[in-house]
């Protein structure tokens, strides 16, 4: 047997992706650009989202609930540049206070779900038999309810409101987490090395966290990054239903409850400017997913 | 493939009586006792022999074990008992309701394959062209659109467009006429919900006809069809198309969830009075009983249109039955 001579080709292509590449941090986010000019986009959409929703209190001209009865339904202008809904609320402001709970509901459903589906899809895959067998009959149940159809169960228990809302979306989204996590895991409880640590000695939870656990990440962070996507999606849904985020909090879905039809000939922009924002954001997010399966997972692509 | 059949349709049962645990455990985990909020919901006062009364009613005085029997023989015979709100029974809440939600998911679905397997054919051909690019942006648009938006939006644009051609604005009709009554004003009311919903639809079978077809492309039996000097229409038709549809088939199966759950919300928009709207209510109005029913309903149409796509996809590739 002979072993080939690397590359050098090779090597400095993979020298360039490494930690201690020399280039300046604009001239990455540069070279990132042009390799994935879409998913770039979907980042800049994101951040623009995120410092709204952050900042909400500095950027935002108005206070989100403010009344000004001399200005309803007033169409786009300098004072306010989106216009303003059937109680005078400015909805640029509305909106920018509305990047905040979306944020909010989407990054906790979409990171306590996906955590919740990492322990219950790893500890699947490596205890196998009964536990396995038992467990996945149990997540194929919860998986036959479509997702609006269990939250809506959920809301119908709990009731409305910020906190039960992120409950509702939570659940189902855990067993759609914790399936294909276990896949990958299934996989690499095959690899020699997990069979070293065993004979090592090592107990079951070191074995998990610091053999099983890091090399699920790829699947781990696309599906994040995905479900926060549809947590913000199904927000909105439940928000638009009168059954998500109740008023006054600012929320898209509910801004579009409402006024948004009774006023759609005479002031579109309440039915317009928070449909988009919420496309927008949801199309950042996918954006930005797509993106990082290319750069975690070439073998994924395509798919 | 009898086999396969028979296994597949039997594996319908225990995940159906699976949803039904998980719904009966559901709707006793709402805190309070349910007959105290409903004789208390009137602002008037109630004795104890009330609330024994609406225990009884109900079937609470009973063990929880005999209470879930009950629950899974009365799906059997599709007795899902009163409403609790409307005092109707839930089967004639639902029958009232069902034409127009099944119509417009078949219309649905029946847009999205019509836009969907053609353009995205036509995108796999012309790979990186112009009419590529349009295809997928519109595609990646249908996945971050919400529906309720896309259904605001569409009634904007009947609004204007009918006051610009007409001189008066027109609407949609609201109520439910049966197909075969009077075509063009239920078709006229259908429709646009079913666009509405059928666009996420289009844009998802669109992607995956696209995909498939691109790998199916450069398959060696395409070149050899071509090799032998088939014309273009018919290696894409009977060579690549044929094949190319076959993931395509199980996204049409998954992806009804998607459908029930934009009826859900397109139904509001519309103020279409369908299952989709009569579930809101149902949650609105702490109608337990109607809901219980009716996620049960969502559950069993799901699982079998998945069991039912399963089995159209064994008769289409033989390499799953006999697997």
């Amino acid at each position: 047997m002979t072993i080939a001579a690397p590359d050098p080709t090779a090597v400095s292509a993979i020298l360039e992706e490494l930690p201690g590449d020399r280039r300046s941090t604009f001239g990455r986010a540069l070279g990132f650009a042009r390799r994935q000019p879409l998913g770039s986009f979907g980042i800049v959409l994101v951040a623009i989202m995120g410092v709204a929703g952050l900042g909400a209190d500095w950027i935002a001209p108005y206070s989100p609930t403010a009344n000004d009865f001399a200005a309803m339904t007033e169409a786009p202008s300098w004072a306010h540049w989106l216009g303003t809904d059937q109680f005078g609320r400015d909805l640029l402001s509305r909106i920018i206070f509305g990047a905040r709970t979306a944020l909010i509901v989407g990054f906790s459903a979409a990171i306590v779900s996906s955590f919740a589906g990492l322990v219950l899809g790893v500890g699947s895959a490596y205890f196998g038999g009964r536990i396995d067998l038992y467990l996945q009959r149990l997540l194929d149940i919860v998986m036959a309810f479509p997702l609006i159809i269990l939250a809506l169960a959920v809301v119908a228990i709990f009731g409305t409101g910020l906190h039960n809302v992120i409950v509702a979306i939570t659940i189902p989204l855990i067993p759609r987490c914790a399936r294909i996590v276990r896949s990958s895991a299934l996989a690499i409880r095959e690899v020699p090395y997990v069979d070293a640590a065993r004979a090592c000695g090592f107990g079951h939870s070191r074995i998990i966290l610091r053999h099983m656990v890091p090399n699920v990440m790829a699947p781990f962070l696309i599906l994040l990054t995905a479900f926060v996507g549809q947590a913000i999606l199904a927000e909105a849904s439940l928000s638009y239903l009168g059954l998500g985020v109740q008023e006054p909090t600012p929320a898209w879905g509910l801004m579009l409850q409402g006024g948004a039809e009774e006023y759609a000939s005479t002031a579109p922009w309440i039915a317009i400017f928070p449909g988009l924002a919420i496309a927008l954001t949801v199309f950042g997010f996918s954006l930005f997913g797509d993106a990082l399966r290319d750069a975690l997972d070439p073998k994924l692509r395509d798919r | 493939m009898y086999r396969y059949v028979v296994q597949r349709i039997l594996l319908v049962v225990p995940t159906l009586l699976g949803a039904a645990a998980l719904v009966f455990l559901l709707m006793r985990l709402i805190p309070g006792d349910i007959c105290v909020t409903r004789l208390g919901s009137g602002g008037g006062t109630f004795d104890e022999r009330a609330v024994a009364a609406c225990h009884a009613e109900l079937g609470l005085d009973r063990p929880v074990f005999l209470q879930f029997l009950d629950f899974v023989w009365g799906l059997f015979r599709f007795d899902f008992g009163t409403s609790m709100w409307s005092g109707k029974p839930v089967s004639y809440e639902i029958a009232a309701r069902f034409p127009i939600s099944l119509e417009i998911a078949i219309l649905a679905t029946v847009v999205a394959i019509v836009i969907a397997i053609p353009l995205g054919t036509i995108s796999a051909l012309k790979q990186n062209s112009a009419v590529d690019v349009v295809v997928r942006t519109v595609a990646i648009a249908g996945l971050a659109t919400p529906s309720f938006w896309l259904g605001i939006l569409i009634i904007l644009l009947i609004l204007n467009v009918s006051q610009a051609a007409f001189g008066s604005p027109w609407m949609p009709p609201i109520d439910y006429v049966p197909l075969w009554k009077d075509p063009v004003r239920n078709l006229s009311m259908a429709i646009w919900p079913a666009i509405t919903v059928g666009y996420r639809y289009a844009a998802v079978t669109m992607r995956m006809t696209r995909s498939t077809m691109l790998e199916v492309l450069r398959e060696d039996y395409i070149r050899t069809a071509r090799a032998k000097g088939l014309i273009e229409r018919i290696v894409i038709n009977r060579h690549a198309l044929k094949n190319a549809l076959l993931p395509v088939v199980t996204l049409i199966g998954i992806e009804s969830a998607f459908l029930i759950g934009g009826l859900v919300v397109t139904e509001q928009v519309f103020n279409l009075n369908g299952i989709g709207r009569l579930f809101v209510q149902a949650v609105q109005n702490q109608d337990y009983t109607l809901t219980q029913a009716l996620v049960m309903l969502v559950v069993a149409v799901f699982v079998f249109t998945n069991t039912f796509v399963d089995l159209v996809y064994a008769w289409l590739d033989p390499r799953i039955r006999f697997a």
